[in-house]
């Protein structure tokens, strides 16, 4: 992932121009509207698309007031994600299968799409979840092994296989398949099609026929996510082609941006229906908005984190905070042991980094005991101490300091680690003399937004 | 409805005029079709190139507007945002220097932009240096191609005299032996295939002994689609070439990355992860019969200097192309059926 900026990296300069204003204006939103621009581009969202965007963003950003716990340029970033959350449509739909059984699907798509795999995974997921008897079959005549492809995986996932041969035409194939399917009772028939180019005049008549002959109460469109710009065009064809009722997105396990559900979703109208995240036949999900928004914006979860920072500060405690570093009284212990809680009301390190864009890996960094005890400790030293001295770390002499780390089970290491790291905090906040616990988060959030939050 | 490509709306430029079509075939029945495939790499790209002739053709002073359409064509075309500003860049200021107002002279300049910038990968494979077996090991995320166009490639070598060995590399797959055994057949090309679920490597090792016993001349060598973040699998591929080498020192002697010419900017990390596992060594583009203009390959051009051996054009045998610079950027620029 380190190969994507995030958004709100790429957003940095231009967001600092908004910084500071109250209000979101056409002057100050300029460039970095172009830089949601460049961001969606080279996430693949098609060009068409990222112009309706842009413009749409533009429309809601204007004269919006900057709410006081989030500075402007949060603020528009959550715009841009609410935007294309709603872009992408706002609810996962699933498939509608209630009709008088066989219900019959139809699976189209470009070759290499992923259709064969996604047939299989379908078959494996309504079998599984919603009880369904399936029977698969193909009608791809064309590709080399690609019936086989199908009767193997059939086999693996345990739907019924209805076998079929390349000298049969599909239409001969659907019509038999469809007798079977009634006489064993299948509740749905899966109809996997060979792969076709959407300028393939040929082909796409074949496919308009298969569809007329099977009369599918679901048509997906499978699709790449890792394609480019083409995606409108595709897109576009097939669902000229073919009333199409949902669209199925694979590779989406691949570091691609997927830019390219976007750009489908919004040229065909048709929901996303599913999404294959992996190789094997039970690597099929329900398909969620908003995930796929924050991934085309390379963003991480950021902006749940940045509810949560909103709902879950205590504003009391902020003020009393704001209120005693303004009066000129320093920064105790008994304030950093607040802050430490309220960060582990927020999900501690780990949670926090689950959120973050790129940070996968240093989660499950955080979540070896080392780590993840830190807070806990610094914690237990504070409990380990009198109130006088914690309101008064200077007083800290050796023998308190033996005391303490004997009562908490902790080294005289971790005491002094924790005393230095607090005097540094309190260095911060006379800085940001009078702001207070606000302005920490802000900053906690600045250090966030571009890499590891420095603690 | 007969033609889905014809109606228009503002977003999809009209594909109707191509030279030659590609339609599909079995490999079985492809052969006969061959030799009507004359207008092969223009009669597909022409279709991605409407776009920029009809802007520039229509186009009577050289303005803001108009750069910026040329700026929106090359974006669509999966350019990418750095690589189009650099040409965009470049044209500036070649326009500046020379102070020209003529959409004619503008096209010419572009033209010799985009031939610059290609350049670089225009290096065909050249097998004569390498000491037979000649191990060719076929890489690439899922359903890109790699299978099919190793089909064609081994038909081509074939067709030059060369004796050819194919391993089916690929165990993972469902039937992506039997896909490899179809092309085999069809073109009377061994292939070495062990059961599926095998260890890739074993196969290919075996492949390579076989063909060294046999004095074969070429192995080409199918390996699993894999998404090149997955660790373990490009674990896997790291040790299909360390094993390779056991047999060969010098192997594999070419590492093709077969990419789709519809994928998006995501072909850049696809090109970083497996140089960085296998050593890609030239890329085959495939599927420039879609709509897909291929524009990605501008930015790896411009980003890693890599040879292109070979484009795909259709579903043939004889539809996979050496890559010419000129030619691809012709092709891309409609300089035939524009003027």
């Amino acid at each position: 992932m380190a190969m994507f900026e995030n958004l709100s990296d790429r957003l940095g300069a231009s967001l600092k121009k908004i910084s500071g204003r109250a209000s979101l204006s056409e002057a100050n939103i300029k460039d970095t509207l172009r830089e949601v621009r460049m961001a969606l581009l080279e996430a693949d969202v098609s060009l068409p698309v990222v112009k309706d965007f842009v413009e749409q963003v533009k429309q809601r950003a204007l004269g919006r007031e900057v709410k006081s716990s989030l500075n402007p340029g949060q603020q528009f970033l959550k715009i841009v994600e609410t935007e294309l959350t709603a872009m992408m449509g706002t609810e996962n739909q699933s498939l509608n299968l209630a009709v008088q059984p066989p219900a019959v699907i139809l699976v189209a798509g470009l070759q290499g799409a992923g259709k064969t795999t996604s047939v299989a995974k379908l078959a494996r997921y309504l079998q599984e979840r919603e009880k369904k008897k399936v029977m698969v079959v193909s009608v791809d005549i064309y590709r080399p092994a690609a019936i086989q492809q199908l009767e193997t995986l059939a086999v693996d996932v345990g739907a019924v296989f209805f076998p079929s041969e390349v000298t049969q035409t599909p239409r001969a194939i659907i019509d038999r398949a469809m007798q079977a399917a009634k006489k064993q009772f299948v509740d749905v028939l899966i109809i996997d099609t060979a792969g076709r180019l959407h300028v393939d005049d040929q082909m796409m008549t074949e496919i308009v026929d298969v569809h007329k002959v099977a009369n599918p109460v679901e048509t997906l469109f499978v699709i790449d996510a890792m394609i480019g710009q083409d995606a409108v065009n595709t897109a576009q064809a097939f669902d000229r082609a073919l009333p199409l009722t949902g669209i199925l997105l694979t590779k989406v396990d691949g570091d691609a941006r997927g830019g390219a559900a976007l750009s489908v979703r919004h040229v065909t109208g048709k929901p996303i229906k599913f999404i294959g995240v992996g190789e094997k036949t039970d690597a099929l999900e329900l398909f969620y908005p908003e995930r796929i928004a924050s991934r085309i914006l390379g963003m991480g979860d950021v902006l749940s984190l940045i509810e949560e920072v909103e709902r879950k500060v205590d504003k009391e405690k902020a003020q009393k905070l704001a209120v005693k570093v303004s009066r000129g009284r320093g920064f105790d212990l008994e304030d950093l042991r607040d802050q430490l809680r309220q960060m582990q009301d927020m999900g501690g390190m780990s949670g926090l980094m689950d959120k973050l864009p790129g940070m996968g890996n240093m989660s499950q960094l955080a979540q070896q005991p080392g780590v993840t005890n830190q807070f806990g400790r610094m914690e237990v030293i504070i409990g380990s101490m009198t109130p006088s001295e914690r309101r008064n770390p200077d007083s800290l002499n050796g023998s308190r300091k033996r005391r303490i780390t004997q009562g908490s089970g902790t080294t005289i290491q971790d005491l002094n680690r924790l005393l230095k790291q607090h005097k540094q905090m309190g260095k911060m906040m006379k800085k940001m003399k009078g702001k207070g616990m606000r302005n920490m988060m802000r900053g906690l959030m600045g250090n966030v937004n571009s890499g590891m939050p420095r603690l | 409805m007969n033609n889905p490509s014809g109606k228009e709306t503002p977003l999809v430029r009209p594909t109707k005029s191509f030279l030659d079509r590609f339609r599909r075939a079995s490999p079985a029945s492809s052969e006969k079709r061959e030799n009507t495939k004359a207008a092969g790499l223009r009669g597909a790209l022409s279709r991605t190139s409407q776009g920029l002739a009809n802007l520039l053709l229509g186009a009577k002073v050289i303005d803001e507007a108009l750069l910026e359409s040329l700026e929106t064509t090359l974006l669509q075309a999966d350019v990418g945002v750095p690589t189009t500003d650099t040409i965009i860049r470049q044209l500036t200021t070649a326009l500046d220097r020379r102070e020209l107002r003529d959409a004619e002279v503008l096209r010419a300049e572009l033209r010799q932009i985009l031939i610059d910038l290609l350049s670089v990968c225009e290096e065909p494979l050249d097998l004569e240096s390498i000491p037979a077996p000649a191990v060719i090991l076929v890489v690439g995320v899922n359903g890109v191609g790699k299978t099919t166009t190793i089909g064609k490639l081994a038909a081509r070598l074939k067709g030059q005299d060369r004796s050819v060995l194919l391993a089916a590399g690929d165990t993972f797959r469902a039937a992506a032996v039997e896909q490899l055994q179809a092309w085999g057949q069809l073109h009377d090309i061994p292939v070495v295939a062990q059961h599926g679920g095998a260890d890739s490597a074993s196969v290919i090792y075996d492949a390579l002994q076989s063909a060294q016993a046999k004095g074969v001349d070429v192995v080409i060598a199918d390996t699993a689609g894999r998404l090149h973040n997955k660790n373990n699998l490009m674990d896997e591929l790291a040790k299909v070439a360390r094993v390779a080498a056991k047999r060969d020192s010098t192997a594999p002697h070419e590492v093709l990355l077969v990419l789709d010419a519809a994928t998006g900017q995501n072909a850049l990390a696809q090109m970083e992860q497996f140089s960085n596992t296998v050593g890609v060594t030239g890329i085959v583009l495939t599927k420039l019969d879609g709509t897909a203009k291929g524009g990605v390959i501008f930015s790896l051009a411009d980003k890693y200097r890599i040879p292109v051996r070979y484009i795909g054009v259709g579903e043939a045998s004889c539809d996979l192309r050496p890559f010419e610079a000129e030619a691809f950027v012709d092709a891309l620029l409609g300089a035939g059926d524009a003027l």
